[in-house]
């Protein structure tokens, strides 16, 4: 054990005096958090919106005028008038509109003579959010206009009321597991398995190769450091994260033990795994070329980004086989809905198992030797 | 930390019939010795030879493919965890970290062999004292020069006052200077404390000059094994003279052939002949006694003792710095592989 400790305290010390790789590990994931966070799940606002009217009777100045009530409240669009069509439609295929209205002639005496006038909205569909936004605002907007002007003397029989049982979830907030998360992967790609990787490629294990430290203690000794550096960057990750996304009672005692012990878990779980990849690679350039393919596979896989509900059976299959996932999922359930260490034992059993296979392979596949 | 008395008066390193194969090349080949208590034994040979190959098997870093070797009362097989708790090894690369200062590349190495607290602190201090380091303590390695980089090597490898140090080519690539400081160090080491030295390296002068024995390394295989001075005299003919004689002598090379100390004789013109002798230095007096009967003045004479280049050439056939030349591509194409 105390030969262990003499690797991890060349590690730490290592480790201190690398600004890049504190960088790597602790400001990357936050930068990474704080702009995807922003980035992703916000509504869509100030897509502009060409108006051609045809109609110019007072049935269609009704129109105009909800749609400018639109630009200036929810500003889901801002609208553009348009006195010719071509030059819209022109306009909206060279990208400077995001959709085209087109009131038709006779709009207003259509609409009175209730001869069920058709609005023409017409988007840009390589961007699919921006044109679902648009026309959910639009679909409104008419759907208040057909709106009777008198309310109908029987009320509805069946309404429905959603009611969120958790305070509002942005998606900076559904995003820090996965920045946690993704944190103590890497972690585990610069420390742990690539520390050793690097000794090698260098000469320097043999340095310690020559001592009596044995196998379980050198395999020890690394993953042990590993482990300390990628709790180190989670935990780091983990209290700014909930700080900048507003995680509300982040700092309840219990709570913060609870986090740590999945910090912990995730730790010799991604550690261990990474220790097992590269128990046999002596190039120093594997790894790296590795890394890329492992984020993927891994980091996406796992519904740090997107609902794993939303993949297809056998990307949910390989997410079944993620460790990542049973982290993402156990941060999540903490983070979001703190409920208690009752609600992620599946996720610390897959971790704790993921933990032993992984090392128990590694053991097996390391040498001692050159 | 174990004594060192068992090296100082018994068998320190016995090898037996020991081999190494790295696929169809066969890097060590069935060699035997024995290295006695409180001697520094030199593996003199080139690169490729398989020094560093050798080294590594009884340091225990790479496992044998047939044979064995009992080093400081443990077999490098079957126990080699004891074997590395008595020896120490500088190896032939830099092992020492470049980004930790050499006091915490020392004390780190303490904890390595289980040495912690106020005596780690103790020796660590005492290691950079006697390698000159210590006004360097808090330096990183990556600052320091080849030679102290080597210094810091060797207090690591003393850390835990070890029966038997290993030293795999400790001068290659060091400056003049630096070779020197480290020739002096290794001297002291055995003078000091009397403990058993193992070395390898290419350098004839530092075989010469550090081993108490020296055994020659070509193709895997020991050629000889003995003190350099019974290995220089070993040497048929191998001391040679030059000299020139004024005027040139009346029968020319036929004059010095009738001397008993003469072997043989080439005549190199302008009345200049180069003899080989048995007899070395001794020799040079027939010669005096020689010019001085025939009348004839000697205008030069040299005298040039046999060197252990003389002795590789005898037995290997080759130089050993033509085989360096021819060694240094192919030895280092494998990582692990043979040196």
């Amino acid at each position: 054990m105390m030969r262990a400790l003499a690797l991890v305290e060349r590690d730490m010390r290592k480790f201190r005096r690398s600004p890049a790789l504190l960088f790597a590990s602790l400001v990357m994931p936050l930068m990474q958090l704080i702009i995807l966070g922003n980035a992703f799940g916000g509504n869509i606002k100030n897509a502009i919106l060409g108006v051609v009217n045809l109609d110019r009777g007072p049935q269609s100045v009704d129109v105009l005028e909800r749609l400018r009530a639109v630009g200036a409240n929810a500003r889901t669009f801002l609208p553009t008038d348009y006195d010719d069509q071509g030059a819209a439609i022109n306009d909206l295929r060279k990208g400077a509109l995001s959709a085209v209205l087109i009131i038709p002639q006779h709009y207003s005496r259509d609409l009175l003579e209730r001869h069920q006038p058709r609005l023409a909205l017409i988007t840009d569909n390589t961007d699919r959010t921006v044109a679902g936004a648009v026309g959910a605002q639009m679909a409104d907007l008419v759907a208040s206009i057909n709106a009777p002007q008198v309310p109908p003397r029987e009320p509805p029989q069946a309404a429905l009321d959603v009611v969120e049982v958790y305070p509002y979830v942005d998606y900076m907030k559904y995003f820090l597991p996965g920045s946690v998360s993704l944190a103590i992967f890497m972690t585990a790609m610069i420390g742990g398995g690539l520390l050793f990787i690097d000794d090698k490629s260098r000469g320097l294990h043999e340095g310690y190769m020559v001592t009596p430290i044995t196998k379980w203690e050198l395999i020890l000794g690394f993953n042990l450091s590993g482990v300390i550096k990628a709790m180190l960057a989670g935990e780091t990750v983990l209290v700014l994260g909930a700080v900048v996304a507003g995680i509300p009672n982040f700092f309840q005692p219990a709570r913060l033990l609870e986090l740590t012990l999945m910090v912990g878990l995730t730790s010799v779980a991604l550690i261990g795994m990474m220790f097992f990849i590269m128990a046999r690679i002596s190039d120093p350039l594997v790894p790296r070329a590795i890394f890329g393919v492992l984020n993927t596979l891994l980091f996406f896989p796992s519904g740090a980004v997107y609902p794993i509900a939303g993949f297809p059976r056998w990307l949910r299959l390989m997410s079944n086989c993620d460790p990542f996932t049973y982290a993402v999922h156990g941060f999540r359930t903490l983070l979001l809905k703190n409920v208690g260490i009752t609600a992620i034992t599946t996720d610390i059993f897959a971790l704790v198992l993921t933990s032993a296979v992984v090392l128990t392979g590694a053991t097996l596949l390391f040498r001692r030797t050159l | 930390m174990e004594a060192h008395s068992q090296s100082r008066n018994g068998v320190a390193i016995q090898v037996e019939g020991i081999s190494k194969r790295f696929g169809a090349l066969l890097a060590v080949d069935n060699v035997s010795f024995t290295v006695q208590g409180g001697e520094i034994f030199g593996l003199l040979g080139p690169n490729g030879a398989g020094k560093s190959t050798l080294i590594r098997m009884l340091t225990t870093l790479v496992p044998p493919s047939s044979g064995t070797a009992v080093v400081a009362g443990h077999d490098i097989i079957r126990d080699p965890n004891a074997v590395r708790a008595s020896i120490g090894v500088i190896p032939q690369n830099m092992t020492s970290d470049p980004e930790l200062t050499c006091a915490e590349n020392i004390g780190i190495h303490a904890r390595l062999y289980g040495i912690t607290g106020a005596r780690r602190r103790q020796r660590t201090a005492e290691l950079l004292e006697a390698v000159g380091l210590s006004d360097r303590a808090n330096a990183l390695a990556s600052t320091l020069s080849g030679g102290m980089r080597r210094r810091l090597e060797i207090a690591r490898g003393l850390v835990h006052d070890p029966q038997i140090l290993f030293l795999d080519e400790p001068t290659t690539g060091l400056d003049p200077a630096s070779r020197i400081s480290v020739w002096e160090m290794i001297a002291h080491l055995r003078a000091q404390q009397g403990r058993t030295l193992f070395l390898t390296t290419h350098y004839m002068d530092e075989a010469d000059r550090l081993c108490d024995r020296v055994a020659i390394v070509d193709s895997g295989r020991t050629v000889a094994l003995d003190t350099p001075v019974a290995l220089k005299a070993s040497v048929p003919g191998a001391s040679r003279i030059e000299l020139q004689f004024e005027p040139d002598l009346p029968h020319g090379a036929a004059d010095l052939e009738q001397l008993p100390a003469v072997k043989s004789v080439r005549a190199l013109g302008s009345a200049t002949y180069r003899i080989s002798s048995d007899r070395g230095p001794a020799s040079a007096q027939e010669l005096i006694e020689l010019a001085r009967d025939l009348k004839l003045e000697l205008k030069a004479l040299s005298v040039q003792s046999t060197s252990l280049d003389d002795v590789f050439l005898h037995y290997t056939g080759h130089g050993l710095a033509e085989m360096d030349e021819a060694a240094v591509p192919a030895g280092r194409a494998k990582k692990g592989g043979p040196r």
